[in-house]
C-alpha cells in the first residue's frame, strides 16, 4: 500500500480568546508589554492565570487518509472542523503537531473566493482561478466548460455586482469545481444555491470523488456526507471522537446526547445561541402514560415538556424542530402556526406541547428548541439538545421507506356498483 | 470498519487509474508550527507569479472603474499638483530650482514621490483590505503588498508621459542619465516595499497604522527634496537628509531627467537605507504573517 495522501499527527491549535488574538491597538500592546513581566513575577510558580481564556480548537487529532479516499468530517459548531481545514489548507498554523501531505492541495473554503464585484464574470473567472491556484493556461483551457457549468453565459461580460446572489454562487462553484489538485479540501460549499444547483454540485462532487482524488469534505449535511463519503471522521470539542464507516459515525454523532428523554439545559452551551432574559432550563419527552421516555412507539402520542424561566406575565413563543438522521426537519410545531398564546404564570413555568397525531417513522430523531418573545425576538435557541427514538415493536417491522408513516385505509370492492 | 472502507476506496482508485497513484515528483507538503524568524521563500513566490500578475491587474482595472475620466486621472492628478506647486512654491515663494524652470524641476521630483507615496499607502492597507482572501485561501502573503506596489507602476508610467510632454515644452533633451531611470525605479520599489510590507503587517495587528500612514506620508514629503532642492541643506549635513531613502532617490531622478550631475555618495547612503528597510520589512512581515488569519 502506498504512503497516505494526508497524514495528520497529534495536531493541536490553541486560540487565545482574551485580548491577545483579537484586533487591538498599539497602545494596549505597549501597556501589555510593560505589564507582562510584572504579571509573570506575581504569578511566579502558579499555573498560568489565563487558562480560562484559551481554547484548544483542535486537540491532538491524528488520522490518515489514503490516496483516492473520500472522507467526510462532521461535528457540531465549534468542534474544530473549520480549524482542521484551515490548518490543512495552510491558512493558519498549528500550535503543535505535524501534517504531511503528498500531492497538490486545493482548498475550497467558500464559494467565489476572491471575486471582485466591479469585475465582469469573465475577469472574475481568471482572478478567482488564479487565487485558487490555477495556471492561466489551465483556466484558458477550461474557460468554456466553466462558463457552461455556471449557466451565466449571457452575463459573462457583466460586472458581478449586477449578478443575483444565485448567479454569483453558481459562477463561484463553477470555477472551484474545475480545480484539479490531487487533494481537495472542501468546506460546506454545498449549503448554497437553489435545490437544482445543489443537485448539480452534488453530482459534480460525486464525479470528483470517483475520479481518484483524495477529498476531505466538511459538512453539516448528513445526506451529502452519506452520499459522497464511505468514511467519516467525527470531531467533538477539538478531538477526534470517531473514525469509521459513515453510517456508524453519523449515528454516533446523532446519538451522543442523553437517550433517556430528558436534558438539563441550565449549563448547556453546545450549539446554543441567544441571550435574552427568558431561558429554557430543561426539556423532556413523555410517552402516552406520562412517563419520561427516550423511546416512543410508532403512532404513540408524544408530549414535550419545557421548563422555562422568565418574568411572570411575559408572553413567549416556542418552536420545536424535529430532525431525522439526515438533518431534515420532519416536524416543526410552533406556537405561531398553532395559534397558541403562552403567557408565563410564574418565574419558573412548565410549558407542554402535545402531539396527538405522531406519524414519525421508525428511527432516531433529534429535537431543537427555540424560545422567543411575543415579537419573535430570539431569547434562547438550543440545537440538537435531545435525541429520541421511534420504535415500532408493537406494529411489527415497518415496510415503508417514507420519511413519515401513513395510516392508509385500503379497501376493495366488487366492480359495478 | 475503518479498514474495510479504506480498502474499498483504494480498489476504486486503482480501477479508475491514473492520478493518485504514487509516483516520483509528487509534491510533498509538511505543515508544522514554525518558530522564530522565517526566511522568505523566493521559490514559493515565483510559483505564484501569475497570481501576482492577476492581483496587480485587478488593482489597476478597478482603480478607474465607473469614473468618467478613467485613466486620464493618472495624467490629471500629477499635472495639477505640478501646477499648484509651481504657482505657490515656484511663483510666490521663489524657491531655488537649481537653474531649471520650476515646473519641470518640481515635476521631476513629484514623479518618483507620487509613485512612492501611492505605493506605500496602498501596500500598507493591502493585507487588511484582503482579509477575505487571507482567511480563505493559502498563497504567499507577500504577493499582496507586491501587487499593490505593482499596480502603482502603471500610474507611474502614465505620469512619465506627462514628463516627456513637459520636457518637449521646455526644450530639455533627454541625456545619457535617462538610462538610469530604470535602476532608480527598482530602487524606489525596494524602498516602497520595505516600508509597505512593514506597515501592512503591523496594520494587521494594530489598526492604528491606518491613521498613521497618511499623516506620515505628508511629513515624509517635506523631508524629501520634492518642492525644494537638496542644495538648501549645507553640504556637510546632506548625509542626514539622505537617511531618508527617498531623498537620495528623488535627487537622483532629477539628475537623470534634467541632466544635472549625480551625487553618488548621497545616492549610496539612500540606497543602503532602502535595502535595510526592505530587509526589515520582509523579516517583520514573515514574522507576523503566520498569525494573519488568526488576528486579521
Amino acid at each position: 500500500m502506498s504512503a497516505p495522501a494526508i497524514q495528520v499527527d497529534n495536531l493541536s491549535k490553541l486560540y487565545h480568546i482574551g485580548a491577545r488574538e483579537r484586533y487591538h491597538t498599539f497602545r494596549e500592546a505597549i501597556i501589555e508589554a510593560a505589564a507582562a513581566p510584572l504579571r509573570r513575577l506575581r504569578n511566579f510558580g502558579r499555573a498560568s492565570s489565563s487558562d480560562s481564556n484559551i481554547i484548544w480548537a483542535l486537540n491532538n487529532a491524528s488520522f490518515e487518509v489514503e490516496p483516492g479516499e473520500v472522507v467526510g468530517v462532521i461535528g457540531r459548531n465549534g468542534s474544530g472542523k473549520s480549524t482542521l481545514l484551515k490548518i490543512l489548507s495552510r491558512i493558519t498554523e498549528p500550535t503543535e503537531g505535524r501534517v504531511h501531505m503528498r500531492g497538490r492541495v486545493g482548498s475550497l473554503l467558500e464559494v467565489g473566493t476572491g471575486f471582485h464585484p466591479e469585475l465582469t464574470g469573465r475577469e472574475n473567472i481568471y482572478l478567482s482561478g488564479a487565487i485558487l491556484g490555477m495556471k492561466r493556461a489551465e483556466i484558458n483551457h477550461k474557460f468554456d466548460e466553466i462558463v457552461d457549468f455556471s449557466g451565466v453565459t449571457k452575463f459573462i461580460d457583466t460586472p458581478v455586482k449586477r449578478y443575483s446572489s444565485g448567479m454569483k454562487v453558481r459562477l463561484g462553484f463553477a470555477v472551484a469545481a474545475h480545480l484539479d489538485p490531487e487533494i481537495l479540501l472542501i468546506d460546506e460549499v454545498l449549503a448554497v444555491g437553489d435545490a437544482e444547483f445543489q443537485n448539480k454540485c452534488l453530482g459534480k462532487m460525486d464525479d470528483v470523488a470517483k475520479s481518484g482524488r483524495t477529498v476531505l469534505f466538511v459538512s453539516h449535511n448528513m445526506g451529502a456526507i452519506a452520499d459522497l463519503c464511505p468514511r467519516t471522521l467525527l470531531l467533538s470539542r477539538g478531538s477526534l471522537q470517531a473514525d469509521g464507516s459513515t453510517p456508524d459515525v453519523v449515528s454516533e454523532y446523532l446519538t451522543v446526547a442523553t437517550p433517556d428523554g430528558y436534558v438539563d439545559l441550565r449549563h448547556w452551551e453546545l450549539e446554543r445561541s441567544g441571550d435574552g432574559p427568558m431561558r429554557i432550563e430543561a426539556f423532556e419527552i413523555l410517552d402516552s402514560n406520562g412517563a419520561r421516555a427516550g423511546q416512543i412507539e410508532c403512532g404513540e402520542p408524544i408530549r414535550f415538556r419545557f421548563s422555562v424561566r422568565g418574568k411572570p406575565g411575559a408572553r413567549c413563543n416556542l418552536s420545536v424542530a424535529i430532525r431525522d438522521m439526515m438533518e431534515r426537519i420532519i416536524y416543526n410545531p410552533n406556537t405561531r402556526d398553532d395559534k397558541a398564546t403562552v403567557t408565563l404564570p410564574a418565574e419558573r413555568s412548565v410549558v407542554e406541547l402535545f402531539l396527538q397525531d405522531n406519524r414519525l417513522a421508525r428511527g432516531d430523531y433529534s429535537a431543537s428548541v427555540w424560545l422567543g418573545d411575543a415579537m419573535n425576538v430570539t431569547h434562547d435557541r438550543v440545537h440538537h439538545c435531545l435525541k429520541f427514538r421511534i420504535e415500532d415493536s408493537s406494529l411489527g417491522q415497518t415496510r415503508s421507506k417514507g420519511l413519515v408513516r401513513t395510516n392508509g385505509q385500503w379497501s376493495v370492492k366488487q366492480r359495478g356498483i | 470498519m475503518n479498514r474495510q472502507s479504506n480498502t474499498f476506496t483504494s480498489t476504486m482508485t486503482v480501477d479508475e487509474s491514473a492520478p493518485a497513484t504514487p509516483s516520483e515528483g509528487v509534491p510533498e507538503l509538511i505543515i508544522e508550527p514554525q518558530k522564530g524568524w522565517i526566511p522568505v521563500h523566493f521559490g514559493d513566490l515565483w510559483q505564484y507569479r501569475e497570481l501576482l500578475y492577476f492581483l496587480t491587474w485587478r488593482d489597476v482595472k478597478i482603480r478607474y472603474k465607473q469614473t468618467v475620466f478613467g485613466f486620464l486621472w493618472a495624467f490629471i492628478q500629477p499635472f495639477f499638483k505640478m501646477v499648484v506647486f509651481s504657482v505657490i512654491f515656484g511663483g510666490l515663494a521663489q524657491m531655488d530650482s537649481e537653474g531649471f524652470p520650476y515646473p519641470i524641476f518640481v515635476f521631476a521630483g513629484l514623479l518618483p514621490w507620487q509613485f512612492f507615496s501611492e505605493a506605500l499607502s496602498r501596500s500598507s492597507n493591502s493585507v487588511v483590505g484582503s482579509s477575505n482572501l487571507v482567511t480563505k485561501v493559502y498563497f504567499p502573503r507577500l504577493v499582496i503588498p507586491l501587487a499593490a506596489v505593482g499596480g502603482c507602476l502603471v500610474d507611474f508610467a502614465i505620469s512619465f508621459l506627462v514628463l516627456v510632454g513637459l520636457m518637449a515644452w521646455y526644450g530639455i533633451a533627454p541625456g545619457v542619465g535617462m538610462l538610469l531611470v530604470g535602476p532608480l525605479v527598482i530602487l524606489t520599489i525596494i524602498a516602497a516595499l520595505g516600508a509597505g510590507t512593514l506597515i501592512s503587517a503591523l496594520n494587521v495587528a494594530y489598526r492604528d497604522f491606518r491613521y498613521v500612514v497618511p499623516f506620515m506620508i505628508q511629513i515624509w514629503m517635506f523631508l524629501t527634496p520634492v518642492i525644494y532642492s537638496v542644495d538648501i541643506i549645507p553640504e556637510d549635513w546632506q548625509w542626514a537628509l539622505m537617511l531618508n531613502p527617498m531623498a537620495g532617490i528623488v535627487d537622483a531622478y532629477r539628475s537623470a531627467i534634467l541632466g544635472k550631475p549625480f551625487d553618488w555618495s548621497n545616492i549610496a547612503i539612500s540606497a543602503a537605507v532602502a535595502f535595510v528597510l526592505f530587509f526589515v520589512g520582509a523579516v517583520v512581515f514573515r514574522r507576523i504573517e503566520r498569525r494573519f488569519a488568526d488576528i486579521i
